[in-house]
């Protein structure tokens, strides 16, 4: 500790010059911070979904609808827990710009499948009762204030007119993890105005099973089970089936870590470059260390430990900076239904950060470990 | 008693013997130092003169640890400093030399008070007392009352009072100084060479200065030349006894 004011009083050498070093690391880090968030946009679906799950759609594809009377059939498979369906709605409310995602559900098998959503008994029983009720998820309410007992208007894109809906209830899921931005009302409200052909059948199963061991033996006893059928069926476990989905936006993992490796590349040459230059300028004071008794392995430390707070302040600046932005609110709500940094993103960002501290003050820090004293003060 | 012709006690502070030093610069080997010999009791105070090249600064820097010598040997106070490895010799340096440079190498970032405590930081003083010995030093070189100034608001002598305050402050065994006052007037010049004597008379200690300057040099108790690579004393015939 007694060699702190030595690094800090270097540090504050050339005040411009560390601004810019800092800046270019909480900038890089931002950005960073930012990727992590897209990422666990999309991959937060696939790391929370239920290991108990199995999503069963059409073969034919997410937009062919499957008939309601599979429900009975399904709940009959070995295995099968329980059994609620979903349809998606695909309206907008007031405006085209508010997209969020609208279920018509099962409200007598909901909560049998989705335990870890919670909402208050008598909201849910409210629900129940009121053919024209919904359920909003906590972050849904909060972006447009929604609250109990409002009554509201959703304009149908898929099942055209307006549709009027009562506020019943707003559920919330595990933090950071479930997806609050969800709109859900009754299956049988949708069946009042649904044309002909589309009456009786339901958009997709999510059946919950005894075992999460059996996930693939279930999947394929369903799919078994409606072979050969006018509506055959596909099924997967929740987690695949997520993962599919995000497949659709491309791949966004390699993406992100491309940017996120193209950053830190630059950074490096950046910071690299800065250390090369803060040392070169002080190659007689480092002799002179050395000549009153420091040893070349501390004057290496000494200018690596000035890379590494100038890397560790900047990226901590930079996360904080993102972690910060994040507690905002979600700027893009519709596009990403979960925004937010999470812990090991800023561990990882930190470590990384610290990383490129390290490999950045390297050459330099061996450079002022080999230099002889005669050659450093010839410098002078 | 000092000695050039390798004939001092063996309880000299320093012993030199029969050192040599060579360099290669673009492919020319030069012969800076040819089997050089030299003794230095204990507060003695010795310059050393010469035309520039003649190797001056390298011997100061062999006695110093600073550079090894091509051949030949060098002992302080009963250690031979010819063959210590590069980190022993760190150490060596830091228990029994206090360097000061012609262009004082304060770290400009530090006070002046920083500047002096750096060689105490490597001791397991406590703040206190390295406090304290900090403040001694500064009082010592008379500048007490800027000790939280930074070099910069400093002038030339009171820079090199601050190198000498660094030297001093952990008791080396002796000093070395390379052109003390080359960078200074003739005032601060002469008031650094007075705190230099002051060091040799009222502190004992040993003091082995280069310098450009005759007037500098008189201050000494000794001056010696450097001639062809080895010592002679001014006026006198190179080999006695000085």
């Amino acid at each position: 500790m007694k060699f702190r004011s030595l690094v800090f009083a270097n540090l504050f050498r050339k005040k411009i010059r560390l601004i810019l070093t800092i800046g270019s690391f909480g900038v890089a880090l931002l950005l960073f911070g930012f990727l992590a968030v897209v990422r666990t946009a999309f991959g937060g679906g696939i790391d929370v979904a239920g290991a108990d799950r199995v999503m069963v759609i059409s073969r034919s594809g997410f937009i062919q609808l499957l008939p309601k009377a599979y429900q009975e059939r399904m709940l009959r498979v070995p295995g099968v827990k329980a059994v609620t369906y979903q349809q998606w709605f695909g309206g907008v409310y007031k405006d085209e710009k508010n997209n969020f995602a609208q279920f018509a559900i099962d409200p007598a098998n909901q909560r049998k499948v989705y335990p870890e959503l919670k909402l208050p008994d008598d909201q849910w029983e409210t629900f129940l009762k009121d053919r024209r009720g919904a359920i909003v998820g906590a972050e849904l309410a909060k972006r447009f204030g929604f609250k109990v007992g409002d009554h509201i208007p959703i304009k149908g894109a898929i099942f055209p007119g307006t549709w009027d809906f009562n506020i019943d209830g707003i559920y919330h899921g595990r933090p950071h993890q479930d997806d609050e931005t969800q709109f859900w009302f009754q299956w049988d409200y949708l069946q009042e105005r649904v044309m002909e052909g589309a009456k009786g059948q339901v958009g997709w199963y999510v059946v919950r099973i005894t075992n999460p061991d059996d996930v693939v033996n279930v999947s394929k006893a369903i799919d078994k089970e409606f072979a050969n059928s006018a509506y055959e069926t596909h099924s997967d476990s929740e987690k695949v089936f997520f993962a599919n989905w995000v497949k659709q936006f491309g791949n966004i993992q390699f993406l992100i870590l491309s940017i996120g490796g193209v950053v830190f590349f630059t950074l490096l040459l950046v910071t690299g470059n800065t250390m090369a230059i803060a040392v070169r300028e002080r190659t007689a004071e480092l002799a002179i260390l050395k000549a009153i008794g420091y040893s070349d392995r501390f004057v290496m430390i000494f200018v690596l430990a000035e890379s590494l707070v100038i890397a560790f302040i900047g990226g901590a600046l930079g996360l904080a900076a993102a972690k910060g932005l994040t507690l905002f609110g979600n700027p893009v709500q519709g596009v990403l239904q979960v925004f937010y940094l999470p812990a090991n993103a800023i561990v990882v960002g930190l470590l990384a950060t610290l990383a490129v501290g390290a490999i950045s003050g390297l050459l330099p820090a061996l450079g002022a470990m080999r230099l002889r004293v005669v050659d450093g003060l010839r410098r002078v | 008693m000092v000695h050039v012709d390798g004939r001092g006690l063996s309880s000299s502070l320093i012993q030199v013997r029969g050192i040599d030093k060579r360099y290669r610069r673009g492919g020319e080997e030069i012969h800076v130092l040819q089997g050089l010999n030299l003794d230095v009791d204990q507060g003695e105070f010795v310059a050393f003169m010469g035309p520039s090249g003649s190797g001056k600064t390298t011997l100061l820097n062999l006695l110093g640890g600073l550079d090894v010598p091509s051949a030949g040997s060098i002992t302080v106070a009963g250690d031979e400093i010819t063959n210590m490895s590069r980190g022993r010799l760190t150490e060596w340096r830091a228990r029994h030399v206090g360097f000061v440079f012609q262009m004082y190498n304060l770290i400009p970032v530090l006070t002046a008070f920083q500047n002096v405590e750096l060689p105490l930081l490597l001791t397991k003083l406590s703040k206190a007392e390295r406090r304290k010995h900090v403040e001694t030093a500064l009082g010592v070189v008379g500048l007490s009352d800027r000790m939280h100034h930074f070099p910069r608001q400093l002038s030339g002598g009171q820079e090199q009072r601050v190198t000498i305050a660094r030297a001093i402050v952990s008791d080396p065994t002796f000093l070395l100084c390379d052109e003390p006052t080359g960078d200074l007037d003739r005032k601060s010049a002469d008031e650094v060479m007075s705190l230099i004597l002051q060091l040799v008379k009222q502190y004992k200690k040993t003091v082995l200065m280069v310098t450009h300057d005759p007037v500098v040099a008189q201050r000494a108790d000794l001056t010696l030349h450097l001639e062809k690579g080895a010592l002679v004393e001014a006026g006198a015939l190179a080999g006695g006894a000085v």
